[in-house]
């Protein structure tokens, strides 16, 4: 098998996503566990706030072992059509578009916001350059101020400092 | 009953056909048509995204909306699925089949055509059902307990998890997740915080639009950035070209009533998505079909079968959500959980208590459709030109208008943050192969599940066997326990077919590969 064909590719390929899948289940399980044991458990007939959190955890460990353990290696043929690379262009912009957004919406106010999260999460796309982000970032403020400032008087300064 | 239903209806389309009412439910129909047809987006991120314009409305216009958003999406949604092989909403990936290659030779708008009227007249049945099947589905609901309601829960969750998509395990993994979830926050019983991770503004609870943008919204942007090739299919739409000729009308009127037949039969059943029930109704056409070679090179059967069993679903689905507080899938979910905010608890009382808004939901129904058709009549065009807008320009937009509504709904940044994190951890999980929507369901449940769950337990004195000595809810614990036996025997009889097969593959190549010499 090769090995060298990409980060995270050679990884699942080997062994398959739903191991992964079902690790990801089973850790999900074991913290909703130890959170629900931290609270009060208590008994069938007065149930304290820890049961029904440490119940669904351990439905959760249950199924993630089941998937995991159920998990086939992937078939190579019918793989072969899906390999595409992670997007991580797409997902940083995006991410930091909507980070942005929260943290100019409350040091600097709603306009600077909708632009930071329009600009930045269409940087994400490699057919926009910085020309077409701009204009649609303008365009949308534009409609930002309309629709959500004037029209629907929404609770959100246009400008502020913290 | 009856006449007292018909008395109730005429009421019902009196609240419905209030100038005010009726302006919110055309904005609906044409907001979600508007929204349905842009690539990428569905019903769910429709409903989601106007969500938050409901939280300052009436009870009744604010459902009125949501419905027609619904259902304006749901066509949309048809409208890319036909045109531009673009299933938006999971249950349109069966039309897509016939609907584009029909698309290719030139007869998109039959298709469409007959998407339209397959709809309207399946959503009619369901709403004549549903007047008749309500009072009487009523009726019995009264005689449920916290056990019973506990039981059907369990088997709408069991139902949803499993029989939506994909792997059953996968399905149940992600509803326990909903519900995990759902729990999260400030514990009605005790006010001990819960899985807050230490932060007062979990205390609230998750916000349910800030979970449905993310899983929704913000996840698929992440997976269809730089990877959503719309390419315009240059097709012109006109009026003409909609009306389908008595041929074809003839052609699709009995797969548009077994699909009906199917829908309507589904959606009683709690918890069985819209989707299985497409597929459901496109199997057993091509299997009666004398031609079943036509499938998927461009049958009008396979359009029209798959969208009147999912229309039909969807009308027959508000019984269980409105009469049980039981959604059937994602999409009942959140107005199931649009109801809660409004303050209205649906259950058996809910049509006796809020008679105007129960039967005006129905009325609008009718409403809605018929206004829904006589919207895409003129807007054709514009939908079509719609469908063309690049992803490029669609998703910044459409992150801002989800970063501005989920603000909106509690003038809250934090909750714009949770809508990122549940957008990661949504493209994540859809990375690892699960399907994402029973988590709304378990989110929606959850609270409710705990609640009757320490209830029953609370009334039997921790004596479990209460779930199956009461009748009603041993029927529901059977039915479960039916769902999960067959989802085994599936399984295991899944592998051993597909060891078979292998063998015989092999064996195949084997002597293919003798033959030559």
């Amino acid at each position: 098998m090769n090995i060298k064909s990409g980060f995270p590719l050679p990884f699942a390929k080997r062994y398959g996503k739903d191991l992964y899948a079902g690790a990801l289940i089973f850790l999900f399980g074991i913290g909703a566990i130890s959170a629900g044991i931290t609270y009060n458990i208590g008994s069938l007939s007065r149930m304290g706030p820890g049961f029904f959190p440490v119940a669904v955890g351990a439905i959760l460990v249950l199924v993630g072992l089941a998937i995991a353990f159920t998990s086939k290696r992937p078939d190579v043929h019918a793989e072969a059509k899906e390999h595409l690379p992670p997007e991580w262009r797409g997902w940083i912009c995006i991410a930091a578009g909507v980070l942005a957004f929260v943290v100019l919406g409350k040091y600097g106010g709603l306009l600077p916001a909708t632009f930071a999260i329009v600009f930045i999460s269409a940087l994400g796309d490699r057919q926009n350059n910085v020309k077409d982000a701009l204009i649609l970032a303008l365009g949308m403020c534009v409609i930002c101020t309309v629709v959500f400032w004037w029209a629907l008087q929404l609770q959100f300064p246009l400008f502020t400092w913290g | 009953m009856i006449e007292q239903s018909l008395l109730n209806l005429m009421q019902g389309f009196g609240v419905a056909l209030q100038p005010h009412n009726l302006m919110w439910s055309f904005f609906g129909v044409l907001i979600g048509n508007l929204i349905g047809v842009l690539p990428g987006m569905g019903a769910l991120s429709a409903i989601s995204m106007l969500l938050p314009l409901t939280y300052t409305m009436h009870p009744v216009p604010a459902i009125l909306m949501l419905a027609g958003i619904f259902y304006g999406s749901q066509y949309g949604g048809a409208i890319g699925a036909i045109l531009l092989n673009l299933p938006c909403h999971p249950p349109h990936a069966v039309t897509c089949l016939d609907g584009y290659p029909m698309t290719l030779a030139g007869k998109g708008g039959t298709a469409l055509g007959i998407t339209m009227i397959s709809s309207f007249f399946a959503a009619s049945v369901g709403i004549i059902v549903m007047i008749f099947a309500s009072p009487l589905l009523v009726s019995i609901a009264f005689k449920f307990g916290p056990t019973e309601l506990f039981s059907i829960m369990l088997l709408g969750l069991l139902a949803g998890g499993t029989m939506s998509k994909g792997s059953a395990l996968k399905g149940v993994a992600m509803t326990a997740m909903g519900l995990l979830i759902g729990i999260a926050g400030t514990d009605v019983n005790s006010g001990v915080m819960r899985l807050t991770f230490g932060l007062p503004e979990l205390s609230d609870k998750v916000e349910l639009v800030a979970l449905a943008l993310g899983l929704f919204g913000v996840a698929e942007f992440l997976r269809n950035v730089n990877r959503m090739q719309v390419i315009g299919s240059g097709t012109k739409v006109r009026l003409r070209d909609m009306r389908p000729s008595i041929a074809e009308l003839k052609q699709s009127f009995m797969p548009m009533v077994r699909g009906t037949a199917i829908g309507t039969l589904f959606g009683a059943m709690p918890g069985t998505g819209p989707t299985i029930t497409t597929f459901i109704a496109y199997a057993l056409e091509k299997k009666i079909s004398k031609t079943p070679d036509r499938f998927g090179h461009g049958a009008l059967e396979g359009v029209a079968a798959p969208e009147a069993s999912s229309h039909s679903k969807t009308q027959v689905d508000f019984i269980p959500t409105m009469s049980l507080g039981i959604p059937g899938d994602a999409v009942m979910a959140l107005i199931l959980g649009a109801l809660l905010i409004q303050g209205i608890q649906p259950g058996p009382q809910l049509i006796s208590e809020h008679a105007d808004l129960f039967w005006g939901l129905i009325a609008s129904f009718w409403i809605g459709n018929v206004l829904l058709v006589i919207l895409n009549v003129p807007l054709i065009g514009i939908w079509v030109k719609l469908l063309r807008v690049p992803y490029r320009y669609l998703y910044p937009s459409a992150l801002f208008f989800i970063a501005v509504g989920v603000y909106s709904t509690n003038n809250s940044l934090f909750e714009v943050g949770e809508v990122l994190v549940f957008g990661i951890a949504g493209a994540i999980f859809a990375a690892l192969d699960f399907h994402v929507a029973p988590i709304l369901l378990g989110y929606v449940l959850g609270p409710m599940v705990e609640e009757y769950f320490r209830r029953a337990l609370l009334l039997s004195h921790g004596n479990m066997m209460v779930f199956v000595t009461r009748p009603i809810s041993a029927t529901f614990v059977a039915c479960s326990a039916l769902l999960v036996l067959l989802q085994v025997f599936f399984w295991a009889r899944g592998s051993f077919t597909k060891r078979n097969t292998e063998r015989r593959l092999r064996e195949q190549r084997a002597s293919s590969e003798r033959l030559p010499q």
